[in-house]
C-alpha cells in the first residue's frame, strides 16, 4: 500500500527520485529563507498566566504583604522559589526552566504586555496573536506575516493543534498536525477526495497542506529519539507509512492534553522541527492559567499547570535534538493576574505578566524586566502588576535577530504601527 | 438560491436530513422550520430519564465525602505503613469518581441519540446554539456531571421564550455557578467576608457582560465588573445538607459550623433548581452598574440587574450578531443584524420572533458564504445520512467527537465553541474527517447504498465532481465515504 507521501511526491510531479535531491516536500528551497537554518517556537499560553508567581519578585519588600496566602516562599525558605538573580525567583515546579537558567538557555522576562489593556481573555489572546492594537482589526497573525515576510514558503511554518491557532493564521499556507487515533485512510482514497475537491480551491488548498503535515510528522516519529538518524529517515521517505495508531496511542486531541498527551505533542513538534526538510516555526497552546480559585503557591492549579509545562518543554527540547542550540522559544500570556489575591484563594485578570525565552540561541541566564515594583502607587491601576516592556518589542528582537527579518518590515506589516517599540536587542547569544 | 430548497434547509436550520426528510420536508421548507417553534420545545425522548441537577449535586457530595475520606485513610496508613500508600498523585480507586464519569458519558451519549434521531432538528439546533452561547465546561471537572441539566434545564425550556428568562436560568444554574466561580464570591463585607476573610471574585461578573449580555464593546469598566460581582454575591448552589459537603469545596475552606448551621436559614428559591441564595454572604449595601444604583435588596439586586442588562440595546445587537453569524455566514450583513436586533429590543427579547424573523427573510436562504459544519454538526449528521444504529451508537458518536477535537461540553473557554469557518476548516481537521469517513461508511457500508443516498441527503444540487466521484467510487464503501467529505457535506 502506498502512503500519504508518495502520493504527495507524485502530486508534485517529481516521483520518488526527486524526494532524494529537496527532501519530501520541495522544502530545501526554503532553507535560505530561514537564515542559518534557526527554528523559532511561539507558545500561546492561553487563560492569563499569574507571572508574578512564576517568575516571582521575592526581593520587592511589598511582594510577600500583597501576595498574602498566594505569596511564594523566597529562596531557602522551605518550599522556597530558586534564586535566579538575587531579587527574581523561578516556581519551584519549573525544575528543568531552572537548569536551563544555569546554562544560560533560559531568559524570564517580567512585568511584559502586549498592546491590550483591558481585561477580556478573548480580546487579549486576540492581540497577543495578531499583534495589533485593537482587538479583531486584523484577521491573520503576526506569525504568518512574518512567513511572508520570509518570502511565504509554503508550510514554512507548522501548527500542532486540532486548528490552526490565529498567531500563525494567514495568507500564507502553514501545516497544522496534531496525534490521531483513528485508522488513516489510504492514499488511493485520498487520490478520489483531492480529484472531488479540484474545483474548489478552499478545500484542496487545506487537504494539500495536510497532507504534507502528515508525511512531516511521520518521518519525525519514525526518527530516533535523540533526532540523529536524519538519514535513517531519508531512506525512509520510500517505505511505509507508519502507524498513527502506534505511535501515538495514547493522545486524544479536543481534550484538554494534559500531562502524556502534551508532552507528545511538545516531543513530535521538536522532531518535527529537527527534520532537515520539516518545518522551521511552529506553534504549540497551553490552556490552564485562569486560576480565579485554588491558585495554590507550589502545589495547587498554577503549579499543577506549571508541572507539565516544564516537562512538555523538556520533550520539545528532547525532541529537537541538535537543532536546540538554533532555536529560540518565546511563551507569551495574553496578560497577568491581579497583583492581590481575590476572595476565593486565586488571582482575576490583571495587566502586565512574565515571559519566556528559551534554547541554545537564547543569550538567557538573566532576567529582562524593568522593574516597576509593587509598592502603594506602583500598581496599574492600584491593582495590577504595570507593564513597563511591549511584548512586541521582544519578539521583534527575535524575528530581527533570529530569524533576519527586516526592522521596516517589523515596523510595519508584521507588527502594524509599531515603529516605536524598538527591538529589544541582545537577545541572542553572539 | 432561487427558491428555498429542501437539503438546504435541512442543513442551515437542522442537523442534515435523515433518508426520507427531504420527501417530508417537500416543497414547503419554511413552513417546516416554523412548525417547530413550539411554545414549550419538549424533551426529546433519550433525555427523558435522565437524573436531575439535584441529584448530580447529591452525587458530587458524596465524591467529595469519599475523597476526604480516602485522604484521611491514606493519611493513617502512611503512619502505620508507608510500604501502602499510592503513590503521589495516583488517583485513587473511587467509586464515586466511576459514578460521576460514567454519568457525563452517559449524558453525551443520550445528548448524541436525540439529536440523530429528532424530528425537530430546528429546536436541537438551537438548543446547541445557545448551551453554547452560555457556555459551561467541563474542562473544569466539577461541571462535567451537571453540563447537560443545565443545557436541559437552563437553556432548552427558553430557545422560544424571552432571553431574560434564559439568562436567569442560567446565572442561576449550579453548573454555571461552579463553573465561573460565582459559587464561591463572598461580599468582603458580609458576614461570611468579614468572618473568614474570603472576598469577591469577578469572574463570572465579567463574563456576564462581556460574553452572556453586553458584548466586550458594550461599555462597561473594571469597577462596572466589580460592582455587577458585589450584586451576585450570595448567588450559590443548595442542596448539600452542610456547607462541609460543598462541591466547590467551599465548606471547610470558607465556613466553620456556625456559619454552616446559617445555611439553614437562607432564602432558598427552588430547592428542584439547586440555587440558593445566601443572605450571610452577600455584600451589603447599594451597588452602581452602568450608572445605575441598585439599591441594597438581596437576591432581587441581581434578579433586577440581569433583566436590565437583558434589556441593553448592547445586549440585543450582541444576541442579534451572533443568531446571524450562526445561521447565515461569518460576516452577517449589518441591515440584518440591525433588524434582528430591533425586533429583540422591540419584543423584550423574545427569542421565538427572533427565529421566525430569521426563517421568515431571505439572507438566511443564500447559499453565497455556506457555513463550515463544526464537528459536532458533522457528526451528527453523519450519523443521521448513514442511519447508523444499535446500542452503542451514543458511544461512538463520542468516540468521533473525541477524534475531531469537539467533545461536547468540554469547550477550551467560556466563550464556547468558535462560529467561525476558519477554526473548523484546517489541515488536521480536514485529514481527521477523511480517517473518520472512511471508518464510519466502512461499517455502515453493507446496509447502505450510497446511490440514493446522494439524493436524500445532499438533495439535487451536486457539483459534477462530488457527482462523478461518488457514482464512480471503486467501492460502496469508498462512495459513502466521499459523499460524507464532499464539500456540499461538510458545510451547513
Amino acid at each position: 500500500m502506498l502512503g500519504r507521501r508518495d502520493l504527495l511526491m507524485a502530486g508534485l510531479g517529481g516521483g520518488v527520485a526527486l524526494a532524494g535531491l529537496t527532501g519530501p516536500l520541495g522544502l530545501s528551497a526554503a532553507f535560505a529563507d530561514v537564515p542559518g537554518d534557526k527554528r523559532f517556537v511561539f507558545i500561546v499560553l492561553r487563560g492569563a498566566m499569574d507571572g508574578l508567581n512564576v517568575v516571582v519578585p521575592y526581593g520587592d519588600a511589598a511582594y510577600r504583604n500583597l501576595r498574602r496566602e498566594l505569596a511564594m516562599a523566597a529562596p531557602g525558605e522551605t518550599g522556597g522559589v530558586s534564586n535566579l538573580d538575587g531579587f527574581f525567583g523561578l516556581h519551584p515546579k519549573l525544575t528543568q526552566l531552572g537548569a536551563w537558567y544555569q546554562e544560560k538557555a533560559l531568559l524570564p522576562i517580567q512585568a511584559v504586555a502586549t498592546a491590550y489593556r483591558d481585561r477580556s481573555h478573548f480580546d487579549g489572546q486576540d492581540l497577543l496573536e495578531t499583534g495589533g492594537t485593537t482587538p479583531h482589526a486584523i484577521d491573520s497573525g503576526w506569525l504568518n506575516r512574518s512567513l511572508a515576510a520570509l518570502g511565504g514558503q509554503p508550510r514554512l511554518g507548522l501548527a500542532v493543534s486540532d486548528q490552526v491557532p490565529l498567531v500563525i493564521r494567514g495568507k500564507v499556507e502553514v501545516a497544522s498536525w496534531a496525534p490521531s487515533n483513528v485508522p488513516e485512510a489510504d492514499s488511493s482514497f485520498i487520490g478520489l477526495v483531492q480529484a472531488m475537491y479540484r474545483q474548489q480551491p478552499q478545500f484542496e488548498t487545506t487537504l494539500t497542506a495536510a497532507i504534507s503535515a502528515t508525511q512531516m510528522a511521520d518521518q519525525a516519529t519514525a526518527m530516533n529519539d535523540d533526532g540523529s538518524d536524519m538519514a535513517g529517515v531519508k531512506s525512509d521517505n520510500t517505505g511505509n507509512m507508519v502507524d498513527r495508531k502506534a505511535r501515538l496511542s495514547q493522545a486524544k486531541p479536543g481534550q484538554a492534553k494534559p500531562g502524556g498527551a502534551q508532552l507528545q505533542m511538545f516531543t513530535a513538534a521538536g522532531k518535527m522541527l529537527a527534520d532537515p526538510a520539516g518545518p522551521r516555526i511552529a506553534v504549540l497552546e497551553v490552556g490552564g492559567w485562569d486560576t480565579h480559585t485554588g491558585q495554590g503557591t507550589i502545589e495547587g492549579r498554577l503549579g499543577h499547570n506549571l508541572e507539565l509545562f516544564d516537562a512538555a518543554l523538556s520533550g520539545l527540547r528532547q525532541g529537537l535534538g541538535e537543532a536546540w542550540s538554533k532555536t529560540v522559544i518565546l511563551a507569551a500570556t495574553e496578560f497577568g493576574r491581579t497583583a492581590a489575591p481575590n476572595g476565593t484563594g486565586g488571582t482575576d485578570h490583571g495587566t502586565a505578566s512574565a515571559a519566556f525565552m528559551m534554547g541554545g540561541a537564547v543569550s538567557g541566564g538573566r532576567v529582562l524586566a524593568d522593574w516597576p515594583g509593587l509598592a502603594a502607587g506602583k500598581l496599574y491601576q492600584d491593582r495590577d502588576l504595570a507593564p513597563t516592556l511591549d511584548l512586541r518589542a521582544v519578539t521583534k528582537g527575535v524575528l530581527r535577530d533570529h530569524l533576519g527579518i527586516a526592522e521596516a518590515q517589523l515596523d510595519e506589516q508584521v507588527f502594524p504601527a509599531s515603529r516605536q517599540a524598538k527591538p529589544v536587542t541582545g537577545l541572542l547569544r553572539a | 438560491m432561487s427558491k428555498p430548497d429542501a437539503a438546504f434547509a435541512a442543513q442551515r436550520f437542522g442537523l442534515g436530513p435523515k433518508p426520507g426528510d427531504l420527501a417530508r420536508i417537500g416543497n414547503d421548507p419554511r413552513g417546516w422550520l416554523l412548525s417547530q417553534i413550539t411554545p414549550e420545545s419538549p424533551r426529546p425522548a433519550a433525555l427523558g430519564s435522565l437524573p436531575p441537577v439535584t441529584a448530580r449535586i447529591a452525587a458530587l457530595a458524596a465524591f467529595r465525602q469519599a475523597q476526604r475520606q480516602n485522604k484521611q485513610n491514606n493519611t493513617a496508613d502512611a503512619s502505620n505503613d508507608a510500604g501502602t500508600k499510592p503513590a503521589k498523585g495516583e488517583k485513587p480507586a473511587d467509586g464515586a469518581g466511576g459514578e460521576l464519569r460514567q454519568m457525563y458519558i452517559d449524558d453525551i451519549a443520550a445528548r448524541c441519540v436525540a439529536a440523530i434521531a429528532s424530528d425537530t432538528p430546528l429546536v436541537e439546533r438551537l438548543v446547541q446554539f445557545w448551551s453554547n452561547h452560555f457556555t459551561v465546561s467541563a474542562q473544569r471537572p466539577v461541571v462535567a456531571p451537571l453540563a447537560l441539566t443545565f443545557e436541559t434545564e437552563a437553556i432548552r425550556p427558553h430557545i422560544f421564550g424571552r432571553f431574560e428568562d434564559m439568562l436567569l436560568a442560567s446565572t442561576r444554574h449550579p453548573a454555571m455557578l461552579l463553573y465561573l466561580d460565582n459559587a464561591l464570591s463572598v461580599g468582603p463585607m458580609s458576614r461570611v467576608g468579614a468572618q473568614r476573610d474570603k472576598g469577591l471574585n469577578e469572574n463570572f461578573a465579567r463574563e456576564l457582560m462581556e460574553l452572556h449580555t453586553l458584548g466586550v464593546d458594550g461599555g462597561y469598566t473594571q469597577n462596572d465588573v466589580r460592582e455587577v460581582a458585589k450584586v451576585l454575591t450570595g448567588w450559590t448552589i443548595a442542596g448539600l445538607g452542610a456547607a462541609r459537603q460543598h462541591p466547590a469545596g467551599f465548606g471547610q475552606a470558607a465556613f466553620n459550623k456556625r456559619a454552616a448551621n446559617k445555611w439553614a436559614g437562607a432564602v432558598d428559591g427552588d430547592n428542584a433548581s439547586g440555587f440558593r441564595f445566601l443572605p450571610v454572604a452577600h455584600e451589603p449595601g447599594d451597588k452602581t452598574v452602568l450608572g445605575k444604583t441598585y439599591r441594597e435588596a438581596g437576591v432581587q439586586e441581581g434578579e433586577e440587574l440581569l433583566r436590565d442588562l437583558a434589556r441593553s440595546p448592547a445586549t440585543a445587537h450582541h444576541i442579534a450578531t451572533k443568531f446571524a453569524r450562526h445561521f447565515i455566514a461569518d460576516e452577517p450583513p449589518a441591515a440584518v443584524i440591525a433588524a434582528l436586533a430591533k425586533t429583540y429590543l422591540d419584543s423584550g427579547g423574545d427569542l421565538g420572533r427572533l427565529t421566525r424573523q430569521l426563517i421568515a427573510g431571505d439572507a438566511a436562504w443564500q447559499d453565497t458564504a455556506p457555513k463550515i459544519r463544526t464537528p459536532n454538526d458533522w457528526v451528527i449528521a453523519t450519523f443521521r445520512a448513514l442511519q447508523l444504529q444499535g446500542d452503542d451508537i451514543g458511544k461512538r458518536c463520542l468516540m468521533a467527537l473525541r477524534q475531531l477535537g469537539q467533545v461536547p461540553f468540554q469547550a477550551p473557554s467560556p466563550a464556547g465553541w468558535s462560529d467561525q469557518n476558519a477554526d473548523w476548516l484546517s489541515p488536521e481537521a480536514l485529514m481527521t474527517h477523511i480517517d473518520l469517513a472512511r471508518l464510519l461508511a466502512r461499517r455502515a457500508a453493507q446496509a447502505t447504498d450510497p446511490r440514493p443516498l446522494v439524493s436524500s441527503v445532499l438533495g439535487a444540487s451536486i457539483s459534477a465532481e462530488t457527482a462523478f466521484q461518488i457514482n464512480n467510487a471503486p467501492s460502496r464503501a469508498d462512495a459513502l465515504a466521499l459523499l460524507l467529505v464532499s464539500p456540499e457535506f461538510m458545510r451547513r
